[in-house]
């Protein structure tokens, strides 16, 4: 590497579409329009997750959200949050391809009202629906083994297993078998989606190697979320430099740091 | 009053009971102010694609989603 110039991270691929940036944000629950923008761009996130909702009356608001997007310039990444079977999610996904004008959606089934957790069997059936309907799907998935194997069988080129439950900001709660996957999967671009709450946790997946972090509460609901988004962004670019290039092994016992040869003194009495 | 009751029908719009005078689904979006290519919708939970609309009619009892972009996680 040029040492003159400024370390950055490699680009990563998603179906084919290269993305510099490894953090993805989520666009709910800012307290404005605008702090979300600043907080995008704040961000150099280059992909966005939005959402569909139900609208009876000419409000507009959907269209102007869409707009304010629009002139980001970001990709985006529909996600079918809500959705409890796997009818409802495919069907959530056709109605978000034809609104945002794309193939990538972010697949939620969920399966539990408290922990927000996947479905893990409706969402393989809706992900082997969807991949031949023509969908690029990103699956909201646990660090479940074998869900992955299945998701990837059913034509998943992006995996999502959760940090936490949505929402909880705990981090990585089963960092074990979160590096389990990231081993067992190693061509697999694998994003840490939910459950991240400090720019820390987000380092942190990025040491063990995922290729990139989603996250939206964190940010959001931040008392200053604009320089809460610039605290991941460093983070994650942290994490993903450390790790591209090579942490050192932990050990058990201390090693000196400083050269022990030379060292003053050394032969004084008392001294072997 | 015979006239008036077959002229409207009652379906469940968004999770709403409504009666509508629209025939199809296309008039169904239009009659409620909203820009074609603003929405998508979904009839008895199957997608209804934009260029389906016009043809397709609605039915007495009929479930009927109408949804637009909205921030999400």
């Amino acid at each position: 590497m040029d040492a003159a110039r400024p370390a950055t991270t490699k680009p990563f691929t998603l179906y084919g579409v290269e993305v510099s940036s490894r953090l993805l944000l989520g666009t709910a629950r800012f307290p404005s329009p605008h702090v979300m923008s600043e907080a995008v761009r704040a961000s150099r996130a280059e992909v966005v997750t939005v959402s569909l909702r139900r609208e009876t009356a000419r409000t507009g608001t959907g269209q102007r959200f869409f707009d304010l997007i629009k002139e980001l310039g970001v990709r985006v990444l529909p996600n079918t949050a809500g959705c409890r079977t796997p009818k409802e999610a495919v069907t959530t996904a056709r109605m978000a391809r034809e609104l945002f004008g794309t193939d990538w959606v972010k697949l939620e089934v969920i399966g539990n009202d408290d922990t927000l957790q996947p479905d893990l069997f409706g969402l393989v059936e809706a992900a082997g629906v969807l991949s031949t309907d023509g969908f690029r799907v990103f699956p909201y998935t646990t660090e479940d083994l074998i869900a992955a194997e299945r998701l990837i069988a059913a034509g998943c080129r992006v995996l999502m297993p959760w940090g936490a439950p949505i929402g909880t900001g705990r981090g990585l709660a089963n960092r074990y078998a979160l590096k389990s996957l990231r081993d067992y999967f190693p061509e697999v671009p694998l994003i840490i989606d939910a459950g991240i709450g400090a720019p820390s946790h987000a380092a942190e997946a990025m040491e063990l190697g995922y290729d990139a972090v989603l996250l939206n509460t964190a940010v959001a609901t931040a008392a200053d979320p604009v320089r809460m988004a610039r605290a991941f962004a460093g983070a994650i670019e942290a994490g993903r430099l450390g790790y591209e290039a090579g942490l050192m092994q932990m050990r058990d016992m201390a090693a000196p740091s400083t050269p022990v040869a030379g060292t003053p003194f050394f032969d004084l009495d008392g001294r072997q | 009053m015979q006239l008036h009751k077959s002229a409207l029908t009652k379906v469940l719009l968004n999770g709403e009971q409504v009666e509508t005078g629209a025939r199809t689904l296309a008039e169904l979006v239009a009659s409620r102010g909203l820009a074609e290519g603003a929405v998508a919708t979904a009839i008895n939970g199957e997608f209804v694609a934009r260029q389906a609309r016009a043809a397709t009619l609605l039915a007495e009892g009929d479930k009927v989603e109408i949804v637009a972009p909205r921030q999400g996680g």
